[in-house]
C-alpha cells in the first residue's frame, strides 16, 4: 500500500481589496435584501403593503430561527 | 476571480438550499403541524369561554396563502433565496479571507474552517440567547423588538468573531500557534457572553405548549443550519481546492 502524503501547501495570494470591494459592496446589498425578505419582510418592518410575503415565506422563516408573528 | 467564486458560491448554496429543504420537508414541517394544530386548539378554547360570556366571535381571517402552499413551495422558495444567498456571502467571505485570514491554510481548509464560524456565529451563538420559535409561540406585539434584538445578537456576535480572529497574529506572536486559537475563542466568548446576559430575555411560550414540539422544533432548525454550513464549507472547498489545483497542474 502506498502511503499518501499530504501537503497543506497550496497557498493563494490575498485578491487586492480594489477588485473585492465593488464585488463585495453591491452583491453583498443584493443578498442582504433577499435574506431580509426571507427573514422580516412584512413582520417587523414592510417595504410593501399587505401579508403575502409574510404567509408565503412563513414556515420557512420559522424554521430558520428568525423571530415570526 | 472574485466572479468566480461569488458564482461558486451562490451554486453550491442552491446545492446546500436543497439538502436543508429536504430535512426540514421531513423533521422541521411535522413540528410546525403540531404547533399549529395547538395554536388551533387554543383558539377554540378561547372562542368557546367568548361565545359563553356572549361576547361577538372574532371574523375568521381569510387565509391569503393555504397551508400546503406554505409547508411545499413557501418552504422551498425561502429556503433556497436563503442559502443562495448565504453561498454567495460565503463565497465573498471566502475571496477576502483567501491570503489574508492567518495561518497558511489551503482552500479545503480555508472553506471548512470559515463555514464553522458563520455556522457558529451567525446562527448558534445568536439562538443559544434568542431561539427558534415554532408559530403559536409569540406576541405580535413585541415582533418589532424580538426582530431588532436577533439582528442585533447577530451583529454582535459576528464582529466578536472578526474582532477576535484578526487579533490571531499578534496572539501567536506572543503566545504561540495553539495559545493564540484559544485566545481568540476566549475573546469570542466573552464577548457574547456579556452581550447574552446584557441584552433582555425573551420567552413568550405559552405555558402548556408541548415541550417536545419546541424541542425537536428547534432540533430541526439546528439540524438545518447545520447542513446547510456544512455542505457549503465542503462543496466549495472541494471545488476550489480541485480548481487551484488544476491550476497549478
Amino acid at each position: 500500500m502506498t502511503s499518501t502524503t499530504y501537503a497543506p501547501t497550496l497557498p493563494v495570494p490575498a485578491i487586492p481589496l480594489r477588485e473585492w470591494l465593488p464585488w463585495a459592496i453591491f452583491a453583498g446589498l443584493i443578498f442582504l435584501l433577499a435574506i431580509y425578505f426571507v427573514g422580516a419582510e412584512e413582520g417587523a418592518t414592510s417595504l410593501i403593503s399587505g401579508m403575502y410575503v409574510h404567509e408565503f415565506v412563513h414556515d420557512g422563516r420559522h424554521l430558520l430561527g428568525f423571530p415570526c408573528h | 476571480m472574485v466572479r468566480t467564486l461569488l458564482v461558486r458560491g451562490m451554486l453550491v448554496g442552491i446545492v446546500a438550499g436543497l439538502l436543508s429543504f429536504g430535512f426540514l420537508k421531513v423533521y422541521g414541517e411535522p413540528q410546525i403541524d403540531r404547533a399549529i394544530a395547538f395554536e388551533a386548539q387554543l383558539d377554540q378554547a378561547k372562542a368557546a369561554a367568548e361565545k359563553a360570556k356572549g361576547m361577538a366571535m372574532p371574523a375568521e381571517q381569510p387565509e391569503l396563502v393555504s397551508r400546503p402552499v406554505q409547508a411545499g413551495l413557501g418552504l422551498f422558495v425561502a429556503v433556497m433565496v436563503y442559502s443562495a444567498a448565504f453561498g454567495g456571502l460565503f463565497g465573498l467571505a471566502f475571496a477576502f479571507a483567501q491570503g489574508r485570514m492567518p495561518g497558511d491554510l489551503d482552500p479545503q481548509a480555508l472553506a471548512g474552517l470559515l463555514a464553522l464560524i458563520g455556522f457558529v456565529a451567525l446562527y448558534l451563538v445568536p439562538n443559544l440567547k434568542y431561539p427558534a420559535n415554532p408559530p403559536s409561540v409569540g406576541d405580535p406585539e413585541t415582533i418589532g423588538i424580538r426582530t431588532a434584538l436577533y439582528f442585533g445578537m447577530i451583529a454582535i456576535s459576528l464582529a466578536a468573531m472578526v474582532l477576535a480572529i484578526s487579533l490571531k497574529n499578534s496572539f501567536s506572536a506572543r503566545f504561540g500557534e495553539w495559545n493564540a486559537n484559544l485566545a481568540v475563542a476566549a475573546c469570542y466568548i466573552v464577548v457574547v457572553v456579556a452581550a447574552g446576559l446584557l441584552l433582555p430575555s425573551i420567552n413568550e411560550v405559552p405555558d402548556e405548549f408541548p415541550a417536545v414540539v419546541l424541542w425537536k422544533f428547534r432540533i430541526a432548525s439546528l439540524g438545518a443550519q447545520f447542513i446547510m454550513w456544512a455542505a457549503l464549507g465542503l462543496l466549495f472547498g472541494g471545488l476550489t481546492q480541485r480548481a487551484v489545483v488544476l491550476r497549478r497542474a
